[in-house]
């Protein structure tokens, strides 16, 4: 008798990927963000983002020896979370903001589902949406910059050197800040809005935003070092680009039509840009609305979901109470996924058209 | 030169470069061969011999049982020494014939029809079926039937597959460089039997010289083409070949090509085809790639059938590390088998040794719902969500998310990073949904 060797179902050959590596690409992915904003708020941001993974981890080892099941802290996807809370959160924050933070998105956000693979939201938005509606003022309010160097003229400065009957709040604002706060106030003539409009629109805005010098959390101040991470992944096949690419065209579009201060169509062709590169689109888009769990898994899913973040996005901004709606969006359309996916399984590859 | 292509697959390394470059070498005469009854698509051949009995080569030892099935013969000359149940490359354990050999290599007597294209088609159809040939390239349907579609349902193309995707396998490359004009005899042949007007070569873009070699060849032949194909897995599955070469799709729950006007063979049939007609000659011989890291001497070897891997595998002068699996056929697709204990058949394309390491070993865990499956199913399957209701039991919807269109290709199992065996769990759901249907 010779000998016996083990069988397997086929295939036998695999490729390289696992949850592990997914996820710790993804953290490489988020780095450049995470230098730049270190860079423009200082090592305080190094050290929230610190807290925030720290955090993550640790309530996800407790909950996970206490549910008896194995520890998998090592499969980098608390970290993910942890640094996607910290990403939210404004480099003036305390510390223990981010360790909430990320304790309530393992907990609540994931752990109570059952753990990766069977939370309904991305546990990180959840954290995010835990805070803003316990802390509103440390996490909408105190955003610094502390670059040392001056790199780029900010225009969003300025605005400082407008005449004294532009209230006082829209000078230290955020970019989308001071949209909202055009919209709420009556105090500012309709020319005096135009040239601020046409200030928030001007070239040197939009590169200050791209760059990141400009106020904002820790994690999306930089559209380039963003941009930079998303490409590796979607470089990697780590993201698709349906889900990024439909959210992004979907503001584009309706702001375009909908953004101008003098109805529609009244906006100049720089303000969708203004609204893809402020706030947290970017983070938004590329890695929190193509966080795999939350998201669809047919292909025209992910168009519909995309589509759907970028209503409810301008929605918000346009209309909302808020200025910013990128993670409310993502929350909302992260409920629709199961229903999403239900009325978009793509036909067999042959099927007859009915 | 653009290359045509299907949409989903996947790209894994193809390995070639290990026998690529290896002339077919032929292999001495084997002591003892063991020649299963199932070697194809269809009824088991009926033996028509008893233990005891003395055999010439190419001497039928078992008829077919039906019209869907195939006759076997003798691959050396010898005495039969027992018909019982061996070892099977497909991993299960099956009928077969075993002869051992006197070394004389008798053969029965064969023609040769200069003008064999000028046979009628009745008689080149009874000589393929005769000569016992079935697909070639894994599946193993018998050819005659292949070759005799409805007549409401007329046939304008002839694919021949020389795609090859598998990863490790070249015996199809090789005889494409070496006999291009067997296989393109062996084209004309189908086409004249099928009344076809047009014969297509397909062949993937990492065989340069193939293709090159096949359009010199075809030069003056305004009715045969040669088509390159983009290297991806698995575009030589029959569905997406034949989108790739003519745009068509051949209709999902069962359909078949004829459906679309077309019929595919492998390059490997279509040689066989053209010894039958020609020759008489029944299928007694293959080419088989022997290779994988550990291999010693990778090679291509045309051996009999019935050949044991064993007796492959020492010719390849064995291995440089102890094996850790045994592959009949390609990486993707193949079975993993027991034993080296067992004989090659008329559908093995490929052996492949894989050391300890090699061939995923871990565990599954749990589904991220990233969709990386979905994005590669050339079917246009959720095979995450086959597998999750396999799983649970539900087989309405397993059996409604289209389990029964998976042609088990493997893409989604080799992407998937969670290492769920999609394949495994959908072959559970295949093989329950067909019990629930004979019911």
């Amino acid at each position: 008798m010779s000998d016996v060797y083990a069988v397997s179902a086929a295939p036998h050959i695999k490729q390289n990927i696992s949850v592990s590596s997914v996820m710790w690409q993804v953290v490489l992915a988020l780095t450049p963000a995470l230098l730049v904003g270190i860079f423009f708020f200082g090592i305080q941001s190094f050290l929230l983002t610190l807290y925030g993974v720290v955090a993550a981890i640790v309530t996800e080892a407790l909950i996970q020896r206490l549910r008896k099941v194995p520890v998998t802290i090592s499969d980098g996807s608390a970290v993910v979370t942890g640094i996607l809370v910290a990403f939210n959160i404004n480099s003036a924050a305390p510390w223990w903001l981010p360790v909430i933070g990320s304790v309530f998105a393992i907990a609540i956000g994931k752990q109570i589902f059952g753990g990766l693979g069977f939370n309904i939201f991305n546990p990180a938005l959840l954290g995010r949406a835990f805070l803003v509606a316990s802390w509103p003022t440390l996490m909408t309010a105190g955003w610094k910059s502390t670059t040392p160097v001056a790199l780029f003229k900010s225009s969003i400065n300025g605005l400082v050197n407008l005449p004294s009957n532009v209230p006082a709040v829209v000078t230290s604002a955020t970019p989308l800040g001071v949209v909202k706060a055009l919209r709420d106030t009556t105090q500012i003539s309709s020319d005096m809005a135009e040239t601020v409009m046409n200030n928030l629109t001007s070239m040197d805005t939009l590169q200050n935003l791209f760059w990141g010098n400009i106020g904002g959390v820790i994690g999306e101040v930089s559209a380039a070092a963003l941009l930079l991470g998303a490409a590796y992944l979607a470089w990697k096949h780590i993201i698709e680009w349906r889900i990024p690419i439909s959210y992004i065209a979907t503001v584009f579009i309706l702001t375009y039509i909908f953004g101008g201060i003098n109805g529609l169509f009244s906006a100049s062709i720089m303000l969708p840009f203004f609204h893809i590169f402020s706030g947290g689109l970017i983070l938004g888009a590329f890695f929190m609305a193509t966080d795999m769990v939350t998201s669809p898994v047919t292909k025209k899913g992910r168009i519909i979901f995309g589509m759907g973040c970028g209503i409810l996005t301008v929605v918000i901004r346009l209309a909302g109470g808020y200025p910013e709606g990128v993670s409310y969006s993502i929350l909302l359309m992260n409920i629709t996924v199961p229903l999403i996916d239900r009325y978009t399984i793509p036909r067999i590859f042959g099927e007859v058209r009915k | 030169m653009g290359f045509k292509t299907f949409p989903g697959g996947v790209h894994p390394h193809d390995s070639k470069e290990y026998s690529k470059n290896k002339p077919v070498e032929i292999l001495p005469l084997p002591i003892k061969v063991v020649i299963p009854l199932s070697q194809h698509i269809g009824a088991l051949s009926k033996p028509i011999v008893k233990v005891g009995d003395e055999v010439l080569n190419g001497q039928k030892i078992a008829e077919s049982s039906g019209f869907v099935s195939i006759p076997m013969h003798a691959s050396i000359s010898g005495k039969v020494t027992g018909i019982d149940k061996f070892n099977h490359p497909t991993g299960i354990i099956s009928m077969a014939i075993e002869i051992t050999g006197d070394e004389q290599d008798d053969r029965i007597e064969l023609t040769d029809e200069i003008n064999y294209l000028e046979l009628p088609v009745d008689e080149m159809k009874n000589r393929i079926s005769e000569a016992g040939i079935c697909g070639m390239g894994g599946a193993g349907f018998p050819t005659h039937v292949k070759l005799s579609p409805a007549a409401e349902k007329p046939i304008d193309t002839i694919i021949l597959n020389g795609v090859e995707c598998e990863p490790y396998l070249t015996a199809d490359y090789r005889i494409m460089m070496e006999q291009p004009d067997d296989i393109i005899n062996g084209l004309k042949i189908f086409m004249k039997i099928i009344n076809a007007k047009k014969g297509i070569i397909g062949i993937e873009a990492n065989k340069p010289d193939a293709i090159k070699l096949m359009k010199n060849k075809l030069k003056k032949e305004s009715d045969l083409e040669v088509i390159g194909l983009k290297l991806k897995y698995p575009q030589g599955a029959e569905k997406q070949l034949i989108y790739a070469a003519t745009n068509r799709k051949v209709p999902n729950k069962g359909g078949l090509p004829m459906d679309v006007g077309v019929i595919v063979q492998n390059v490997g049939t279509a040689i066989a085809v053209y010894e039958a007609v020609r020759y008489k000659k029944p299928l007694i011989e293959r080419v088989i790639t022997v290779s994988g890291k550990i291999v010693r001497n990778p090679k291509n070897i045309k051996a009999r059938i019935g050949t044991f891997f064993s007796d492959l595998l020492e010719f390849c002068d064995g291995t440089t590390e102890d094996i850790g699996k045994i592959i009949s056929g390609g990486p993707m697709m193949g079975f993993a088998i027991p034993s080296l204990e067992t004989p090659m058949t008329k559908g093995c394309s490929g052996l492949l040794l894989f050391n300890k390491k090699e061939g995923h070993k871990e565990d599954e865990s749990v589904c991220l719902r990233c969709g990386r499956c979905v994005d590669v199913c050339p079917m246009d399957l959720v095979p995450s969500l086959i597998a999750h209701n396999v799983k649970h039991e539900d087989w309405i919807l397993v059996e409604k998310f289209g389990v029964m269109d998976c042609m088990k290709c493997g893409s989604c199992s080799y992407v998937c990073p969670s290492h769920i065996k999609l394949i495994q769990w959908i072959n559970i759901g295949k093989l329950k949904i067909n019990e629930l249907q004979k019911k």
